[in-house]
């Protein structure tokens, strides 16, 4: 009877002390403030060098950036464990409707371009596509090189994770054409690699491979595709002219969102991110700076 | 004197038996919670849908065969290299290799299964990959057979140990017995020995296809993580999608309690249920087996 009583009070110890965690840290906390970024793979090394030079200009400001793909961190922003999502591709209604339900209002910035670049290994005869060849290519109907001027090889399709805007960007503006009704998919036997190193690394050395990524991540001994938009278009190569006079196909914005409209720290950081010192970061790294079009609310 | 001796074997023999029940609470716990994340797939996608052979979650296309046959076929391909390495080397170490060579070569294939998996996978994407591609003449590189490879690299270890464990087991007296009958030395391992070994052996095989059925930052880099259905004999040699590189890959980005992070958790339920199922079919081999040696002996 004794020894029953003694475990048990051990027992109501140990159940005690596991008591509940306590509140994640706010942003208004007194001394530094944090801001949490997450998101696009494409954006990251954009995000973190503008964290960088923020940082070494606001001594009292914490940014932590992390990857993992935009679908990562809207379902972050949606799950309120960030501040910043950061994404490559525009949020969906349907993540739009998830974060009305929680409560969460999501707001776009624009904060750079992206031109996705197509890249072949360097042997590869092949240096121009249009962009229904391309579509063709990645949806199956095209599967072997010498059917767009090649040499007789079966083409070997690399794509991202479908975690990656770039993935859905790339499905929405080249394998459907832009067109809301089209169903076209990726053929089953696309690569899906987890980053852009093993789609680098794969087309680096796989003469049969194509794939695609962001213009500032193609390491310059790689072939990129001149793209024609129609069929008997002029072929373009991907450049910050060429995106920015429309000329390049798949060109895009980049964004960052927002619970509601931001506020202090966040909203301090969004606007130097829009100012013509932090766009020259962009174009540093191989993206193209936003087209200051409409200045932001 | 007496009482404090009391006290302390009393807390300590709480504790151990605490440690004890916990492992089983813990599985429980697991799954469970599995079971809670997991069954709602099964309300909210037709079962008809989750047997189909496309998965493209993003939109909503969540056939989870292609998935299964991955690991399936790259597990058969892991078994398929691990089984004869594995027990070709602990037969090796325990019945014919010197003791100078036995010291040298057991802390040695210690240490391959020591290896970080994400590091063996980094070498699959680097080196075995375009190697094979050339060597095998194959379109890609990454392939059901490079993650094979590397998997039964990894599920050696595991197997060369317990079989090995398992041989030594076998008591002098039967391969005495044997060579006093005028049998050769690999007469006596293959048909006295390994039969003796044969319950340990098997647990060995078990275990390292679980290891290999488990495996996930390997399976991700270097097979190409295609969703295809791997059904043909040729699909060992084509890009296939395991169920762990698909959980590792797209938990990330699922929304907490959406369809896609239930059919997540359904094929981790899925997961689990054939490790278990692996798992179990070896110890009821290995209680069999002691049964059985029980009823002799006695």
């Amino acid at each position: 009877m004794k020894r029953a009583l003694i475990s048990f009070l051990l027992a109501v110890f140990f159940v005690t002390a596991c008591g509940p965690a306590s509140q994640a840290e706010t942003a208004s906390d007194s001394q530094a403030k944090y801001i949490e970024n997450k998101g696009s793979d494409t954006i990251v090394n954009l995000a973190l060098a503008w964290a960088e030079k923020y940082q070494g200009e606001h001594s009292d400001v914490r940014i932590s950036v992390t990857g993992g793909g935009s679908g990562t961190g809207l379902a972050a922003l949606i799950n309120k464990t960030v501040d910043i999502a950061n994404a490559s591709r525009k949020i969906k209604d349907e993540e739009i409707n998830q974060a009305n339900a929680n409560g969460v209002e999501p707001v776009e910035h624009i904060i750079a371009r992206d031109a996705i670049a197509v890249i072949v290994n360097p042997e590869n005869p092949v240096s121009q596509l249009t962009l229904k060849q391309i579509s063709d290519i990645y949806s199956g109907k095209i599967s072997n090189w010498k059917e767009v001027g090649g040499e007789d090889r079966p083409i070997v399709r690399l794509s991202r994770e479908t975690n990656s805007g770039t993935h859905v960007y790339f499905l929405e503006t080249v394998l459907r054409l832009g067109s809301k009704e089209d169903k076209t998919l990726f053929s089953t036997d696309t690569l899906l690699l987890p980053s852009s190193e093993g789609i680098i690394a794969e087309v680096r050395q796989n003469p049969n491979a194509i794939g695609y990524d962001g213009l500032g991540y193609v390491p310059k001994d790689l072939k990129m595709i001149a793209i024609a938009t129609e069929t008997g278009g002029a072929y373009v190569l991907p450049s910050i002219a060429t995106v920015n006079d429309k000329t390049y196909a798949i060109a895009r914005d980049l964004y960052m969102y927002t619970n509601g409209q931001p506020t202090g720290v966040v909203k301090e950081y969004l606007d130097w991110i829009i100012s013509p010192e932090a766009q020259q970061v962009v174009a540093d790294l191989g993206f193209v700076p936003a087209l200051i079009t409409n200045p932001s609310p | 004197m007496e009482k404090s001796l009391t006290w302390r074997e009393f807390i300590i023999t709480r504790l151990i038996q605490t440690s004890g029940y916990s492992a089983i609470v813990f599985v429980a716990l697991i799954f469970f919670f599995l079971l809670r994340e997991g069954l709602p797939a099964l309300a909210e996608v037709k079962p008809s849908e989750l047997l189909s052979i496309r998965w493209y979650p993003i939109e909503n296309y969540f056939g989870i065969l292609p998935l299964l046959t991955g690991s399936l076929i790259v597990t058969l391909g892991a078994g398929l290299i691990a089984v004869p390495f594995g027990i070709g080397t602990a037969v090796y170490i325990s019945e014919i290799a010197p003791r100078w060579m036995r010291e040298i070569l057991k802390p040695l294939v210690e240490l391959l299964g020591g290896l970080p998996s994400v590091v063996l996978g980094f070498l699959g994407i680097l080196v075995l990959s375009p190697f094979l591609r050339v060597f095998l003449n194959l379109p890609t590189g990454l392939t059901a057979f490079t993650g094979s490879l590397l998997l039964g690299g990894i599920a050696v270890p595991t197997v060369v140990s317990v079989a090995e464990d398992a041989l030594d087991a076998v008591p002098r007296a039967y391969r005495e017995g044997a060579w006093a009958l005028g049998a050769t030395r690999w007469q006596t391992i293959w048909r006295v020995t390994l039969p003796a070994a044969k319950s340990g052996v098997l647990t060995a095989i078990m275990l390292g296809v679980g290891r290999a059925i488990g495996e996930t930052m390997t399976v991700m880099m270097v097979t190409g993580n295609a969703p295809v259905l791997a059904i043909k004999l040729g699909s060992l040699f084509s890009p296939v999608r395991t169920m762990t590189a698909t959980i590792a890959a797209e938990m990330g980005e699922v929304a907490s309690g959406s369809t896609h992070y239930h059919v997540l958790f359904f094929i981790g339920m899925v997961l689990f249920l054939i490790s278990l199922g692996v798992n179990i079919a070896a110890s009821s081999v290995v209680f069999r087996a002691r049964k059985r040696a029980e009823r002799i002996l006695s």
